[in-house]
């Protein structure tokens, strides 16, 4: 047998460590004046730029797509070469994924702050660069499935397979949660309206978690424990079953996001019962990640890599465990919208997701280096106040979420709500939100010490660029097909095969998820008086999505007497036909606006917009004077409502020609002349009376509608 | 795009969480009775493959 000679390409490896750590600090960065924000509004800076509605997002897709998507690709690119027995398929591919994917971010990070939004959590990035996400995706498959298809090892180990599982289905997410319609350069409106936007997204807002911040990690976690402890997996078999249990299974899971929604019965009870049986498989992983220590659990005494990582399972387990219990219907009924889920999802980003980070990093960069760590003191140091900064984080927001949430729910022996003023339920869980950020903050301490770590550990090595291997050619082993083998053995060797059928297993879930949705009328009950929104409130819905609103208030009013009395009748799904993107949102650091429209008059808009605390003092929700001085941008309203006329809205045939702007000046002039008479001179072309224009029009369409029809 | 006015109506939609269900189960099942009669000698290869390259235990730890 030939024997070949071939070097692993380090030098992409590198690259990508070091945009993991740099990003992981901007990102965790961004939280950390996101938490500020919630304690102190002054940190919004009175700018628009800087507001808590566009950091959030700017935060999430910094620790999801910038920290979490470098530490795929660093740990990715490692493993892959060594489990294949080959060099990266294409270098110019390899580059090409590496600038374009820190470009991708570069754009982010600039066009989030600036306004430009989908509004859809995790897929907040504007069509053109979605287009470029697709495309960056896409070379990234080339190239991996390139370099499986030229391995010289025979099998296709398990970690391989959680890497392909991802790469086939973050496309088919990413894609159908983007569609959408362009109006302008970095404008455009969802395919999908209310509802259906509402499933399609929250399908793919679960499944982001599940194929971007888990499987691919579930992939690392299979070869870099192994190796940090130098001992096969607990069991092989668990693994194959663990794989397709979860992919299989998560793919479902997406609407125990909207229970208690207008989303349809039986789409929350499907998305309940697959989470459930997500625990096994979820635990099955955790099992045969720790399990895989076994007999060698004095090592992760001596061995910081292994701290983490033992860190990182467990809170993968804990996370995994708690996912579940939050889609049963009766405990999601206290969680959502409260800092419950907050508490939940850090539980994952910052002990799974970034203490697996974290330990990969400190393994894997003195070999790339050809050194020793720096410092073992100071991993240690970064490993004990991590743990302590995930505790500091966590338990004060679930006992935020607890408190917050059995305040809203509580009466008085007299039938009345205890807590009528929505803003005390906030105060009340300020203290917590200090704690938080002391959290936070130690986290980001430790990830700072690292940095310099891992910094002075290059410094004090050279990197092996172009690392030497040897491996027999795989064409010259014995041939491959052999009738009688087993059928599992034949797809471990074929890695398009999987690709394919880990698509059918991941499409099955997802299609009998939405088809009905799209294909029966029936299931969104349609109500005659809700009608299109005016021009002005369109416009004003188009500012509502800049500023980031949905980030901090929701529009769903759940069918519950302790939502009913405080807001108003529960939301329908015929409300949202027209809802394109959908506005439900899935925190409520601020009350529910569904049915806000009406309910003060227009001046308390204008000022509660210059100043909430003018209007509810000791409220955290930043200022917006800008929105009173800008003049509203009505160039593109034409385009706006031809692309709505395209989506389905009933607006009368040629009413963008002329019609729509009349209609817009109109209704500006009255909101300007109701503000006028409460002694408020504003002129009617500014962005504020569009805004106030949507938020008086919000929930109120149902009000107009005669007795008879009901949801 | 009106999704909602291709088709008015499909009678008996709770049979789609039904045979999803069942789709699983019976995958499951299958999938979960071969995996336990697989080859022994054949998994344990499978499971050294990350480590190949450890030439020698001492030298995944360096001493971290």
């Amino acid at each position: 047998m030939e024997i070949e000679k071939f070097y692993y390409d380090n030098k992409i490896v590198r690259n990508f460590a070091w945009a993991t750590v740099i990003w992981g600090v901007v990102g965790m960065l961004v939280g950390l004046i996101a938490a500020l924000q919630l304690i102190w509004p002054v940190f919004n800076f009175e700018l628009p730029y800087t507001t808590f509605g566009r950091i959030r997002p700017l935060h999430t897709n910094a620790v999801i797509f910038a920290f979490v998507g470098n530490g795929i690709f660093t740990g990715l690119y490692y493993s892959l070469q060594r489990l294949c027995k080959a060099r990266m398929f294409s270098d110019l591919l390899s580059n090409i994924n590496f600038w374009g994917w820190q470009l991708i971010i570069v754009a982010a990070a600039v066009s989030l702050p600036l306004g430009f939004t989908t509004s859809k959590e995790y897929a907040e990035l504007e069509w053109p660069i979605d287009i470029a996400i697709t495309i960056l995706w896409v070379v990234f498959g080339i190239n991996m499935m390139g370099t499986i298809i030229k391995r010289r090892e025979k099998h296709i180990y398990v970690a391989i397979w959680f890497f392909i599982a991802t790469f086939v289905t973050v496309a088919v997410l990413h894609i159908v949660n983007s569609f959408e319609m362009p109006v302008s350069f970095m404008k455009s409106y969802s395919m999908y309206a209310g509802v259906q936007d509402a499933l399609v997204q929250w399908w793919y807002g679960h499944n982001a978690v599940a194929f971007f911040l888990t499987t691919p990690y579930l992939g690392l976690m299979y070869y870099f424990i192994p190796k940090a402890a130098n001992r096969p997996v607990y069991s092989y078999r668990l693994s194959i079953i663990h794989f397709w249990a979860l992919i299989f299974l998560y793919i479902w899971a997406g609407p125990h996001h909207l229970l208690y929604t207008a989303l349809p019965n039986w789409a929350q009870s499907l998305g309940t019962v697959f989470s459930i049986m997500l625990i096994a498989p979820s635990w099955g992983g955790m099992i045969n990640g720790l399990l895989t220590l076994r007999g060698a659990w004095d090592k992760v005494r001596e061995s910081v890599v292994l701290k983490f990582m033992v860190v990182a399972v467990t809170a993968y387990g804990m996370a995994t465990f708690e996912g579940p219990m939050l889609s049963l219907k009766n405990v999601n009924a206290i969680s959502h919208f409260t800092d419950w889920t907050i508490a939940h999802v850090h539980v994952g980003a910052l002990g799974w997701n970034g203490f697996l980070t974290f330990g990969i990093l400190y393994w894997l960069m003195p070999r790339l280096y050809r050194t020793e760590l720096f410092s073992k003191k100071l991993a240690g140091f970064h490993f004990w106040i991590g743990t302590i900064g995930i505790l500091f984080y966590a338990i004060p927001m679930y006992w935020a979420g607890f408190t917050q949430s059995l305040m809203w729910k509580e009466f008085t022996a007299d039938g009345f709500l205890k807590y009528p003023n929505f803003l005390e339920t906030v105060t009340q869980i300020v203290p917590m939100y200090r704690l938080r950020a002391v959290g936070g903050g130690l986290y980001l301490i430790g990830v700072i010490v690292m940095v310099y770590n891992l910094y002075r550990t290059a410094k004090s090595g050279n990197l092996l660029a172009n690392e030497e291997a040897e491996a027999p050619a795989l064409a010259k082993q014995p041939v491959l097909h052999n009738p009688g083998e087993h059928w599992h053995r034949r797809l471990e060797r074929k890695p398009v095969m999987m690709l394919v059928f880990s698509l059918i297993m991941i499409l099955i879930g997802g299609m009998v998820e939405m088809i009905p949705t799209f294909l029966v009328k029936e299931n969104i009950p349609t109500i005659s008086s809700v009608k299109p929104y005016t021009p002005l409130e369109l416009e004003g819905r188009d500012i509502y999505i800049r500023e980031g609103c949905y980030n901090c208030h929701s529009q769903m009013v759940r069918p519950f007497r302790s939502e009913t009395e405080r807001y108003g009748e529960y939301s329908k799904a015929g409300e949202f036909v027209y809802d394109h993107p959908f506005l439900w949102g899935s925190k409520r650091t601020g009350p529910d606006l569904h049915r806000v429209g009406g309910k003060y008059p227009d001046s308390w808009h204008f000022n509660h917009m210059e100043d909430p605390t003018s209007m509810s003092p000791g409220s955290l929700m930043p200022s917006y004077p800008w929105l009173i001085e800008n003049q509203l941008d009505v160039e593109n309203l034409p385009k706006k409502i031809s692309v709505m006329q395209k989506l389905g809205v009933p607006y009368p045939d040629g009413y963008e020609k002329t019609q729509a702007r009349t209609d817009l000046d109109h209704q500006a002039a009255a909101i300007a002349g109701r503000l006028s008479k409460d002694g408020i001179e504003v002129m009617a072309d500014r962005e504020i009376i569009a805004l106030i224009a949507y938020l008086q029009r919000l929930g109120t369409d149902i009000k107009a509608e005669p007795k008879t029809a009901s949801n | 795009m009106k999704f909602i006015t291709y088709l008015e109506t499909i009678s008996g939609i709770g049979i789609y969480p039904l045979v999803s269900l069942l789709i699983f189960f019976l995958f499951f099942v299958i999938l979960f009775v071969r995996v336990i009669f697989m080859d022994k000698t054949f998994i344990n290869e499978m499971g050294q493959l990350p480590l190949e390259d450890n030439k020698d235990g001492n030298e995944t730890m360096l001493g971290i």
